[in-house]
């Protein structure tokens, strides 16, 4: 059983928590526009990488706030543990950001607003 | 030679260590008395009374004795207690005898010495490695006749299956500096180096006193004392000591991450009277800073053909029975070893009246030291020379020993026999690793005395002594000091090293001759048994056997043989299957590897784990305030997540059909009344409230004003229906949203998800008060008549109070917020009262209603009268697959709002396919029948299989105000199909049910009732 410190509480049972997966997935804004096969990258695909895994947590038998948790899969050593919002700052942590396939996604850009002018809105057929 | 009857000859009482044989005490084995002695175990107590015949084996049934003294003992498995504290497989040589143990053999019928099931010895070919991997490939239904058969006959104890556990367990959490496990010569120093820096040691000692080897041996003495003295005075010293914890009786069987411990402690078993306010076992929970592991070694026993008779012993394990509780194991023995250390065992035995009549070694030149004492006690010996077979029926009584070849694989002459009723045997000894290994330590195979050993820790942990493989006693005490002190500098303490204490001890040579089967002179499998794991009858042979057809990993002839599984954990079998494997693949122990030790290291009472979460604990119930009406008038319960909701109230002699067509017609009729308190509610507030629920919902909630409700589906991210329910408007920033009794805690848990790690800028704060309100849902025709009866400052005419809206004001003198909202599409009040009035409010609505016929209903009537409207259920409409475009519920989807949980997937290409599947309703030909929930639909009832299914029935009731059943399903493509008639076929072979596909709204589709 891990012991995880949560950044409001301090070091506590990994059962008072929950693992929220994958962090640092940016959500596309529904009306940018991103094909079905992109948005796939954001909605259904999910690293599981062997090593150092930046994932989420959440401290559901405490506080009930989310953080990130910098865990290598192999070890189970934590590296860090930063809030939602932040990036890592340790070395190896911020490596295994920047070097994630997701930083060049279409789906990371089309979380952010795209010009009115640029934007072509989607629209459900039915 | 005649057996000793008497007790006291059996017994050597000033050598005695660990008994007090001033306090002898009773027990029964099989029903007959005995006596032993306080502080004996159960094995010790037996061989004290020459019982040496225990169990029988797992798979062939035979005789086995007890072998070890410790928790490595395979064979004496015995069944303690009675009644309800019946437990099975326990080690006989780990039980600590009180006055008036019951203890049972196992697996023989019908009697110990008499069974039916050695049988399977005679017929033993037949149940080689893999034998139920062979024999039940084919046919798959034959297995089940099979294993009914086999497991009682190759099963293991019994537990108790007519009582419960009348025992209590109890959890503790813990946080120690240091925690060392073991309580040897090691595991002493390295406490008393931990406790005297400062430090918080937990010390845990698996036996009832500290000491370990200590006790065993006679030749160590320590600071001017004998071991066992040193161990008792260093055990009572460090218990005194403020920041030590020493638990005896206690277990250490499982290492995880994080340096987190589990530890099994026996508060109660070792005593005759259980003291109420005790626990029979506590679970130690420990979250160790530093571990060190000084869990000591056990001895290896030699395979060879008979090697498992009763009389059969570890060297290690009669110098135990002898120097702990005076009991000698035989009175003529042999010694077969490869090694020198067994043989000062023998020396023990001899000089204490068992005569060895011979020292059989595999070894040509032993050390001069031995030989020369063995020669000084007039003990023959055999050098370069093994015990080829051993013989008798339910007890050794004669071996065959042979001159072996020099590298010990074959016979280099001619067999001599010996009688004898005690055969010691020794094959090196196996560090106790487990622990290390299960925090994902590394080991590395030791070519110096032939073991693994420790090399690479995962956790903050250390080895020391003989679980590091440091046999020597002074080697052991300076790893132990040493690690001790780079514990405590590495918790940041400030260590001064204590002086090691002065110890004096034989010189031995631990390195014993690398030799993992004797040979028998006979081809494989023709020479009996030579058992590697005797818990689980593993022989050589079937180690061969699987080599020979092709499992060359150590896992898969682990699994394969099933050597070195179950609660043997490989602690006595290990090395020599692996030396075994290593041979016949002509490889190097190190290059074959080893299996993984898992967790627990011995096995653990489940009912320790349990500890105090059952029966009432565990799971916690959730009742309504109104519970106790609804029991008092005989309402049936269902469990709705962890919430009691009532079922239906049967009135006398009523079915629950008929309870429910009755309730069903009453809220229709009349009125009925609901608990609905067990709805989800959560209080959602803040500057952007709208906005926040604008996103997780699907449909637009800006523009909602103050004081109006609304229906809300929201979905995942992946479009697919999550959850639904009506949220209000109480204020410009504040809303109050229900939810599905199930889906409560998972809503609130979503909302905080979205809240904190997608829309941090939005100001909202969530809290739920599904608890805060009790409500009560008053439906019918009646409905306004029996609220303006209870007496309400609200006015309920139509104008002033529209259907979803929610008024604010006072029940019969409660403060209540009514909402008018329906799920069952008559006129209906859903009545929140604070929790504290639920009670009030029930009870007044049903004394304002008696006249007008008002009728509680439960949760049954709620369903199938939202079933006569089709209004869906999320859980039972949907099933994590469907979106609200399949439920026909396209309306409620925004194609306004820029985003929403779920907007652009419902967008995607394959939401917009045509066979989707789509909910649409079923009128039945018949309108009796109801078709079962979960039925499957097919175009064509006659179609020969593979059938073409189109998808199945969610819901169907039969309908009391229509007169006919109402259904609802999921079909393929089921919008464009209306009119179509589908089929269900039938499970029991009854014809097919025909049904018409049809709208979802089959009562009052026009809603014209919602104004009563
Ligand atoms: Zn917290």
């Amino acid at each position: 059983m891990l012991e995880i410190k949560c950044p409001y509480c301090g070091l506590r049972d990994e059962e008072e928590f929950g693992c929220g997966g994958e962090a640092h997935i940016a959500r596309p804004l529904a009306d940018n526009p991103i094909s079905d096969k992109d948005f796939a990258d954001y909605l259904f695909y999910r690293d599981n990488p062997k090593g150092l895994f930046l994932e989420r947590w959440r401290h559901s038998a405490g506080c009930r706030r989310w953080f990130n948790v910098a865990r290598d899969t192999v070890s189970h050593q934590i590296l860090e543990v930063y809030p939602m919002g932040a990036k890592p700052s340790t070395k190896a942590g911020r490596a295994a950001y920047e070097a994630s396939w997701r930083r060049q996604s279409p789906a990371e850009a089309a979380a952010r607003n795209i010009p009115q002018k640029t934007r072509k809105t989607s629209t459900s057929k039915r | 030679m005649a057996r000793k009857t008497n007790i006291r000859a059996n017994r050597n009482s000033h050598q005695a260590v660990s008994i007090d044989s001033h306090a002898p005490i009773s027990f029964t084995f099989d029903g007959r008395t005995y006596q032993g002695c306080r502080g004996d175990t159960l094995a010790s107590a037996l061989l004290a009374n020459n019982v040496h015949l225990t169990g029988r084996s797992f798979k062939y049934h035979r005789p086995r004795g007890i072998m070890a003294a410790g928790a490595e003992e395979p064979n004496a498995l015995v069944g303690i207690g009675v009644g309800g504290r019946i437990e099975p497989n326990i080690k006989a040589t780990q039980i600590e005898l009180y006055d008036g143990l019951v203890a049972v053999s196992q697996n023989r019928f019908p009697s110990l010495k008499l069974d039916m099931g050695e049988i399977n010895s005679v017929f033993s070919r037949f149940f080689p490695a893999g034998f139920y991997y062979k024999t039940f490939m084919w046919p798959a239904s034959f297995w089940m006749g099979y294993e009914h058969i086999i497991r009682r006959a190759a099963g293991l104890g019994k537990a108790s299956d007519t009582h419960q556990d009348p025992d209590r367990y109890e959890k503790r959490h813990a946080h120690f500096d240091i925690v060392v496990v073991g309580g040897g010569l090691a595991g002493l120093n390295a406490a008393l180096q931990a406790a005297n820096s400062g430090q918080r040691v937990l010390l845990a000692e698996d036996q009832h006193q500290c000491g370990g080897w200590l006790r065993s041996c006679d030749d160590i003495a320590i600071d001017g004392m004998a071991g066992h003295e040193w161990a008792d005075k260093t055990a009572l010293h460090l218990a005194e000591m403020e920041n030590v914890t020493l638990l005896p009786r206690t277990t250490c069987f499982g290492y995880g991450d994080h340096n987190f411990l589990t530890l099994a402690e026996r508060v109660t078993d070792h005593l005759a009277e259980k003291p109420a306010h005790l626990p029979r076992m506590r679970l130690w929970k420990v979250r160790a800073r530093q571990v060190i592991l000084a869990t000591g070694a056990i001895e290896r026993p030699l395979v060879f053909a008979g090697n498992d008779l009763p009389g059969v012993m570890l060297a290690s394990a009669a110098q135990t029975y002898l120097n702990q509780y005076g009991v000698l194991a035989g009175g003529r023995g042999i010694l077969t070893t490869n090694n020198d250390a067994a043989w000062h065992s023998a020396f023990a035995l001899h000089e204490a009246g068992c005569l060895i009549t011979a020292i059989v070694d595999t070894r040509e030149n032993p050390a001069p030291a031995v030989l020369k004492q063995a020669a000084a006690l007039g003990i023959q010996t055999r050098l370069g020379a093994g015990i080829i077979a051993a013989h008798g029926r339910l007890h050794i009584a004669r071996v065959e020993i042979a001159p072996l070849t020099k590298t010990g694989d074959a016979l280099a002459g001619e067999a001599e026999h010996f009688d004898c009723d005690l055969v010691l045997m020794s094959g090196g000894m196996n560090p106790v690793v487990h622990l290390h290994s299960q925090s994902r330590g590394k080991l590395k195979w030791d070519e110096r005395t032939y073991c693994f050993r420790p090399s690479t820790s995962h956790e903050a942990t250390q080895s020391v002594g003989a679980c590091n493989g440091s046999f020597e006693p002074s080697r052991g005490i300076k790893e132990a000091n040493a690690a001790a002190l780079k514990a405590v500098k590495a918790n940041g303490g400030a260590a001064e090293a204590l002086d090691l204490p002065d110890i004096i001890a034989r010189k031995i040579n631990y390195t014993p001759m690398p030799i993992w089967q004797i040979p028998s002179g006979l081809p494989a499998g023709q020479g009996g048994k030579a058992f590697v794991d005797f818990q689980n009858d593993v022989t050589a042979s079937d180690i061969q056997l699987a080599v020979r057809e092709g499992y060359h990993s150590v896992e898969h002839v682990k699994r394969y043989t099933t050597t070195g599984m179950a609660t043997d954990q490989g602690k006595t079998s290990n090395i020599n299957a692996l030396g075994i494997l290593a041979r016949e693949r002509n490889a190097e122990i190190p290059a074959v590897g080893t299996t993984t030790f898992r967790m627990p290291y011995t096995p653990t009472s489940i009912g320790m784990i349990a500890g105090r979460d059952i029966g009432g604990l565990f799971d916690p119930v959730r009742v309504t305030p109104m519970d106790k009406w609804h029991r008092e008038a005989g309402a049936k319960f269902e469990h709705v997540g962890q919430w009691m909701r009532a079922w239906y109230y049967p009135q006398k002699g009523e079915s629950m059909e008929e309870a429910v067509h009755r309730e069903v017609r009453a809220a229709r009729q009349t009125a009925g009344l609901l608990d609905a308190s067990t709805l989800g509610k959560i209080d959602i507030k803040g500057p952007d409230a709208a906005e926040f629920l604008n996103r997780i919902y699907t449909n637009s909630w800006l523009k909602l004003g103050v004081g109006n409700c609304r229906y809300g589906l929201m979905c995942k991210d992946d479009g697919m229906v999550m959850d639904d329910g009506v949220t209000t408007r109480l204020a410009d920033d504040h809303f109050h949203m229900t939810t599905t009794t199930g889906g409560a805690a998972g809503v609130l848990d979503w909302l905080e998800e979205w809240q904190q790690t997608e829309w941090p800028e939005l100001k909202v704060y969530l809290t739920s008060v599904t608890e805060q309100w009790a409500v009560a849902t008053l439906s019918g025709p009646a409905a306004q008549e029996i609220l303006n009866a209870a007496g309400t400052d609200i006015p309920l005419n139509n104008e002033g109070f529209r259907f979803m809206s929610m008024r604010e004001g006072h029940v019969s003198g409660l403060p209540a917020r009514i909402y008018r909202i329906s799920f069952t599409g008559e006129l209906s009040y859903e009545i929140n009262v604070p929790a504290r009035y639920g009670m009030a409010l029930w009870t007044t609505l049903m004394r304002a209603g008696k006249t007008f016929g008002i009728t509680p209903y439960g949760t049954e009537a709620m369903h199938v009268l939202r079933g006569e409207k089709g209004f869906i259920i999320v859980g039972q409409e949907t099933d994590g697959t469907v979106t609200p475009h399949d439920l026909g519920m396209s309306w409620i989807v925004s194609d306004k709002k820029p985003d929403f949980i779920g907007k652009r997937a419902l967008a995607r290409q394959a939401m917009q396919a045509s066979d989707r599947k789509q909910l649409v309703g079923l009128k039945t030909k018949d309108p009796k029948q109801v078709i079962p929930e979960g039925a499957h639909a097919t175009l064509d009832p006659d179609q020969p299989p593979p059938v073409d299914m189109l998808g199945h029935v969610t819901s169907s009731y039969f309908s009391p105000n229509l007169g006919h059943s109402v259904a609802m399903a999921l079909l393929r493509a089921g919008h464009t199909r209306m009119g179509q008639t589908v089929y269900f076929p039938m499970l029991d072979g009854s014809p097919p049910i025909e049904a018409t596909i049809t709208d979802t709204r089959f009562y009052d589709p026009k809603g014209e009732r919602l104004n009563g």
